[in-house]
């Protein structure tokens, strides 16, 4: 009974460790449209800005201060990658709207040429980053039954971020003229909005929602230069099934597949697992092209 | 308007040309250029053209980017410096040696290709080079066409000799085949088999397997993930309802980070569950993070606190040369001596002639820092002392039992009747 409970709690984290991964890709693929193959570099950026961020905080390890690092590492992660996705999109992927092909190669390369980058700075091997004291440990419910703390943070910070999003883009000023360049960029323009600022600014709140990503992934695993290509089909995946262009979608997309993951991979194992989430995705999507939740606008009906 | 247009296209299309160029000739003489650079920088200023006349050169093949760079590029390193110690002290046969650097970028037919460009247009001695037995597969019928020579320095599943590399890594009954009989002795019957899903820890369990049938051990689960998996919380929750008495670990890369991490979080420690790693290594440690693996146990021929005083050295010099925050560790020792080897074997065998240097490498001893080592003649692998670790707080690894002597490697387990048929399928 335990195992089956804790595997229903880790069908909820991976599902949520993937909605946090997804959502930066929900703004960037789904509002904007643009395959951004760098975004899992966009991730690793964000893990490697924790670990600059731990780096500075390293002379008070061992005080009670130093486990608040990675409360500031957060934002820290958010403005870092929202900065680089910003420079990003005024240099590359403000020439290739409406260039899909040209925009994968980019993006493509851009991603070869950040890891790279990663690894010239930080070098090679691996970096740890240690987690905060705070975090360790786990929430032992009955004997065989622990809730790692860990995990239950990043719950916490998945529901966070999507309602951060959903109030960002539905409450706010800067929301409505998102949703407007998105929906209908001429007719926005014609009212006095500055597409291109909000072109830019979207991608940066994109990419800042991928370097949060990152940052909770230094709790789990291993900080490398190719940390962000593990992610990129998954992504993808959440992104596609769930609707593009969908915030609701992205949460349905990811939790259907975290959870499909790790039942299958209970009831069979790892690859196989994967394998039959995929076949079931495919299959759905022959089904219904558009995934669970569809956007219905005059830009996306071209 | 219009000109500036054109100045602009011009400007912009010399600028993609000169770009192009210097790619292609980073790529073309990437080898040559980069190792001339790192030799100036030391010592010896390469003499441009003229200098390849007294020097011999050999080729390194190792993975400089890709996934495979966290592990490869640290024994690049390894070898480089045995290069330069070499060279200091004289060189061989009064020659320098002069290395041309290869990138195998973690993908094995780019391995294959560079194996064959150092082969036929450097003409190199000999390469020291892969990491994955993935690699080594896919160079060795290139070394085998070319009548090439190949040095690898990293443990493998064995059930494999050929005639043209030396493997100076361990084989299984150096490393895998004691591990199982320590534990089957000493912490229980009981075994929980998880790899990732490539040739080595499919072989290896394979062999596990046969070994635990013989010696009366059992086999709960078997399980594999692929390469770069990161969530093992469904692994982890498996071993808790299986209740092995020891987990047997022969993940790669990364996921060695995400397993630890997270069998940590779910509350298993080192004193609940035995694990032993076979692929987990001093360098591997730091990016795992000490706390989170402390207390588990490894299998290797070296550790980086073998006390030996060729280690003391060894560990001095790396250290000095590459960074205090450096570790050594079993590959990185591995293509150390390795180098070391086959300088002796040319000197030996007065001439670089491969045939000439394979006759004398038979049976040559060495003093390596893991302890006197010997190259077995009939199979070219190395005895090597066994040592189980386990890891401390600092992220080094302690000593906790040894074969003391080097033991004679045997890949294909002949001595083992219990292995019989495990070789020829």
């Amino acid at each position: 009974m335990e195992t089956y409970l804790l595997q229903i709690f880790n069908g909820i984290s991976v599902s949520s460790i993937l909605m946090l991964a997804a959502l930066g890709l929900a703004v960037t693929f789904g509002l904007m449209k643009i395959i951004n193959m760098a975004h899992g570099e966009l991730i690793m950026t964000g893990a490697y800005a924790t670990y600059i961020i731990q780096g500075v905080f390293k002379p008070l390890d061992g005080s009670a201060v130093f486990g608040l690092y990675f409360i500031l590492a957060i934002p820290g992660a958010f403005l870092i990658t929202a900065a680089v996705g910003y420079l990003l999109e005024i240099s590359v992927i403000k020439r290739l709207y409406g260039r899909p092909l040209d925009s994968l190669l980019a993006t493509w390369g851009v991603s070869l040429v950040l890891q790279q980058l990663a690894r010239s700075i930080f070098g090679a091997p691996n970096v740890d980053v240690k987690s905060p004291a705070w975090l360790n440990g786990g929430l032992v419910l009955t004997e065989g039954l622990q809730l790692p703390y860990k995990r239950l943070f990043i719950i916490f910070l998945a529901a966070l971020c999507i309602l951060g999003v959903y109030w960002f883009l539905y409450r706010t000023a800067w929301g409505r003229r998102i949703r407007a360049v998105m929906q209908n960029r001429s007719m926005a323009q014609s009212l006095g909005i500055n597409t291109r600022m909000i072109d830019s600014i979207t991608f940066a709140l994109g990419s800042g929602l991928a370097g949060v990503a990152g940052c909770a992934l230094t709790l789990l695993g291993s900080i490398g230069p190719t940390l962000g290509t593990g992610y990129i089909v998954d992504t993808f995946m959440v992104v596609v099934l769930g609707g593009a262009g969908s915030i609701i979608g992205t949460v349905a997309g990811a939790g259907s597949i975290g959870i499909g993951n790790t039942a299958f991979e209970f009831l069979t194992n790892a690859s196989l697992g994967k394998v039959i989430v995929f076949l079931v995705v495919i299959m759905f999507l022959q089904w219904k092209p558009q995934g669970f939740f569809t956007i219905s606008s005059r830009a996306l009906d071209e | 308007m219009k000109n500036n247009i054109i100045r602009k296209w011009k400007k912009a299309f010399v600028g993609t040309i000169s770009a192009a160029v210097a790619v292609s000739m980073l790529l073309t003489g990437c080898g040559g250029g980069a190792a001339g650079g790192e030799q100036q920088s030391s010592s010896t200023p390469a003499q441009g053209g003229a200098a390849s006349a007294d020097t011999i050169k050999v080729g390194i093949l190792h993975s400089l980017s890709g996934t495979m760079a966290i592990s490869e590029v640290s024994v690049k390193d390894a070898e480089m410096m045995a290069i330069e110690e070499i060279n200091a002290a004289g060189g061989v046969l009064g020659k320098k040696i002069e290395p041309v650097i290869e990138d195998g970028a973690s993908d094995w037919p780019t391995f294959a290709e560079k194996a064959k460009k150092l082969l036929q247009n450097d003409k190199v001695a000999t390469v020291f080079g892969c990491w994955t037995s993935a690699s080594r597969k896919a160079v060795l019928p290139v070394f085998e066409e070319n009548n090439g020579l190949l040095w690898y320095p990293v443990q493998y599943e064995g059930m494999e000799s050929s005639p043209n590399i030396f493997y100076s890594g361990a084989a299984p009954n150096q490393q895998i085949v004691p591990a199982v009989e320590w534990l089957l002795q000493n912490k229980g019957k009981k075994f929980f088999l998880l790899g990732s899903d490539y040739v080595f820890p499919r072989t290896a369990n394979k062999i596990i397997k046969a070994q635990l049938e013989a010696m009366g051990g059992e086999l709960v689960a078997e399980e594999y993930t692929p390469l770069g998996h990161t969530d093992y919380s469904t692994i982890v929750n498996k071993i808790k309802s299986a209740k092995p008495d020891v987990v047997f670990n022969t993940l790669n890369g990364d996921s060695n980070v995400a397993f630890f991490k997270q069998l940590k979080d779910a509350g298993i420690t080192a004193g609940d569950l035995t694990t032993l790693s076979v692929s987990v290594a001093e360098e591997e440690i730091r990016g795992i993070g000490a706390d989170n693996i402390q207390g588990h146990l490894v299998s290797w021929n070296y550790y980086q606190t073998t006390d030996t005083p060729e280690n003391k050295e060894f560990v001095e010099k790396y250290k000095a040369k590459y960074g205090a925050d450096r570790v050594t560790d079993d590959p990185i020792e591995a293509a150390y001596i390795q180098v070391y080897l086959w300088a002796e074997a040319v000197k030996k065998a007065g001439s670089t002639d491969i045939e000439k240097v394979k006759e004398a490498a038979k049976g040559l001893e060495f003093k390596a820092p893991e302890g006197l080592v010997k190259i077995e003649g009939e199979n070219q692998h190395l005895w090597k002392p066994v040592r189980i670790g386990e890891v401390q707080s600092d992220g080094l690894i302690k000593e906790i039992w040894s074969t003391g002597e080097a033991v004679r490697p045997d890949p294909y387990l002949k001595t083992y009747d219990w292995a019989k048929g495990l070789s020829n399928e």
